[in-house]
């Protein structure tokens, strides 16, 4: 056990992963001598050399496109995008071909790629360094998505990820990468893709959270326990396949849910659960569903990204409502 | 020197070994080809000819999907596949059912794709399924051709698109990518003149396709793609280059697109029935038949026997295609990933039982 942070953890996850098996290689932009301008893969060049980890042209189509030839070629290849807002030149990679392999070819291929890129706001970044789009990734038929939320979880899923047979977009809060630490077993362990994770049980309403919104999701839990107001807290961990079993489960329980999503609100993931639960839990509900999310808007500049991003208030705001 | 190393991929004087007339004007480039492989060589021109044929009557009949015709890029495809080996990999676009063949593709899986069926991707072949969308795929064969020399295998890889992926970002992104890592790759253009409606002169102010390698420090070479022995010269290099770890090659090889684009549009709407016929006399088939002719090689009777044995394979590979099993309901849900995920068992399950209780279908 070691104090790791994500962006530890997840170095960590690459480095046991290319050791155990030499299919495993990674492309991007940066990523090799610079260790990534986040620093996930720092030291893997002078480990693994230039062979399994390629410094590519900035050309995140062309990183997506290659990474699907080096996987029907047997290869396990993690591709870096560098930001969140830089992956749209590459959909037409990953929605078109990725996401479609398998099934074009009735499973003669496959593509067990990692498409990892930073992704949320709050870092006082640039524009197109801080945006939350992973319904688009959900939305596509044939991607796996996942989104951990702590150092635990970054390393058992990216291992998973790694290892599993299907595209996966692997999403990680980049405002989370060195802001909080936790205990991280030094052996090599997956975190099944497709299990959200019940972080503190609770009876009277449900939060449901994923990623760079799980710290929150905490704060106010934290806060309605001084109250006696007993809180379930779900990280989704991965959004698709959606564990919809834990959700609906806890929501059975509770009665009350409140989804929070750093995303823009219309046809987000907190939309689709919701839709979920009035689908299969409505008679169990004693209060809407309430949603705290992202708004409708293009994620403003740093002066005014606050005003977007969901906080604790928000938050809270959202629990009293349901709890009313 | 090599032709590629020689070559001058700003000019528009293509390679040519064998001229329209049928004389060879390049004889020492010409491949060694005894008269029994000339007839062989034609009779698959003639024959994949006439499957291109059966699909588009098949379209009409309303018994395949839209089809996108290939006929006028014979010499392309399979002077191309002559050069290369069937353990190599191939990349197709959509327009590609001749080389699909040529590299061990049963025509009938060719026939059950187009006819709307996913098996017919699925197919023995090393052949990657048909790339519908224009000029992403030359990617996938570059980073297929990237794993091959990082597991060290002697294979090469060969995407084959038209002039309107070279107006494409991925095919730029993928060259540029060979060039960086020198992959063992051949990016093989059929220029037909036309992407659709699409005159080339619309789609670049570059006098030839080749010299779009230039910037990514690959060899561009053009070849004329009528001409099956400048084809297979040209991309016999290619081939030995890849091989020998000297990396990528662009070939533009000029062709003309005798067919409308696909069975879906009438070519007759933006490009002159006059452009079409003067071309006639470029065609690959012809120019073959002309030195075999020369050669006393080739005689009617030989062309009725030629035809008479298409026939009867395109007959039978219709019979197998449309003898395949239609598609069950499952399948849509069954390859989505490698085991279904709760939501997709729920909506197959949900489907099943619809069709059971409101349909007839199984």
């Amino acid at each position: 056990m070691a104090l790791l942070t994500i962006a530890e953890a997840l170095n960590q996850a690459l480095l046991q992963e290319m050791t155990n098996d030499n299919r495993v290689m990674i492309l991007g932009e940066d990523v090799g001598q610079d260790g990534g301008v986040f620093r996930i893969t720092d030291g893997l060049l002078q480990k693994f050399g230039e062979e399994r980890v390629a410094d590519t042209p900035i050309s995140e189509s062309g990183i997506v496109g290659a990474a699907i030839g080096l996987a029907a070629a047997g290869m396990r290849p993690v591709a870096e995008i560098q930001f969140d807002g830089f992956v749209y030149p590459a959909f037409d990679q990953l929605i078109c071909h990725a996401a479609r392999m398998r099934n074009r070819s009735r499973g003669k291929y496959s593509c067990p790629i990692v498409v990892r890129f930073p992704y949320s706001g709050g870092v006082r970044a640039l524009e197109h360094h801080s945006e939350s789009m992973e319904v688009l990734y959900i939305h596509t038929p044939g991607l796996k998505v996942v989104c951990p939320s702590t150092p635990y979880d970054a390393k058992g899923l990216l291992i998973a990820a790694i290892r599993c047979p299907d595209p996966v977009i692997f999403m990680e809060p980049k405002r989370l990468y060195r802001s909080l630490k936790e205990d991280v077993p030094e052996e090599s362990y997956e975190i099944p893709l497709g299990q959200a994770r019940v972080m503190i049980e609770g009876t009277d309403a449900t939060v449901i959270a994923w990623g760079s919104m799980v710290p929150i999701a905490l704060k106010a839990q934290a806060s309605f326990a001084k109250e006696n107001v007993s809180l379930e807290i779900i990280d989704l961990r991965t959004l698709s396949p959606l564990d919809t079993e834990t959700i609906l489960n806890s929501v059975k329980k509770t009665g009350r849910c409140v989804v929070i999503q750093e995303g823009p609100r219309t046809c987000g993931l907190a939309a689709e659960i919701s839709a979920l639960i009035m689908e299969k839990a409505l008679f169990d509900l004693k209060s809407p569903v309430e949603r705290v999310t992202g708004f409708d808007v293009i994620p403003p500049l740093l002066q005014a990204e606050d005003f977007n991003i969901p906080d604790d208030k928000r938050l809270i705001a959202g629990i009293r409502k349901v709890l009313a | 020197m090599g032709l590629i190393d020689s070559a001058n991929p700003l000019s528009d004087k293509m390679i040519q070994v064998l001229d329209h007339e049928g004389n060879f004007v390049r004889p020492a480039l010409a491949a060694k080809w005894d008269d029994k492989t000339l007839r062989e060589i034609y009779e698959n021109m003639v024959f994949l000819r006439m499957a291109d044929q059966k699909l588009i009557s098949l379209q009409r009949q309303g018994r395949s999907g839209s089809y996108p015709s290939i006929e006028g890029h014979e010499a392309c495809q399979i002077g191309s596949s002559l050069a290369i080996k069937k353990t190599d990999w191939i990349f197709p676009a959509f327009r590609e059912l001749a080389i699909c063949y040529m590299q061990g593709m049963e025509l009938e899986k060719i026939f059950l794709y187009w006819m709307g069926n996913e098996w017919g991707s699925n197919a023995a072949a090393n052949v990657f399924p048909v790339s519908i969308t224009v000029g992403g795929h030359p990617l996938h064969a570059t980073g297929y051709a990237w794993a091959l020399k990082l597991q060290k295998k002697p294979d090469i890889t060969v995407s084959y698109f038209g002039d309107g992926a070279t107006s494409t970002g991925d095919f730029y992104e993928a060259m540029n990518f060979a060039g960086v890592l020198k992959i063992p790759t051949i990016f093989f253009c059929q220029n037909n003149q036309w992407a659709i409606s699409t005159p080339c002169s619309k789609q670049t102010a570059a006098k030839t396709l080749a010299q779009k390698a230039l910037a990514c420090g690959i060899p561009g070479i053009q070849v004329d793609g009528n001409d099956i022995f400048a084809v297979y010269a040209v991309m016999s290099e290619a081939s030995e280059r890849a091989r020998k770890g000297l990396g990528a090659t662009l070939i533009e090889a000029v062709t003309y697109r005798f067919g409308n684009h696909t069975t879906a549009d009438d070519a007759k709407k933006y490009r002159p029935q006059k452009e079409v016929d003067a071309m006639r006399k470029f065609d690959p088939m012809l120019r073959l038949r002309l030195l075999l002719q020369k050669k006393n090689a080739w005689d009617e009777k030989f062309e009725k026997e030629v035809i008479a044995r298409s026939e009867e394979k395109v007959r039978a590979a219709v019979e197998k295609a449309e003898g395949f099993p239609k598609p069950k309901p499952k399948e849509i849900f069954d390859y989505l990933y490698e085991k279904l995920t709760p939501a997709l068992e729920e909506q197959k399950a949900y489907l099943l039982n619809h069709l059971k209780t409101y349909c007839s279908t199984p």
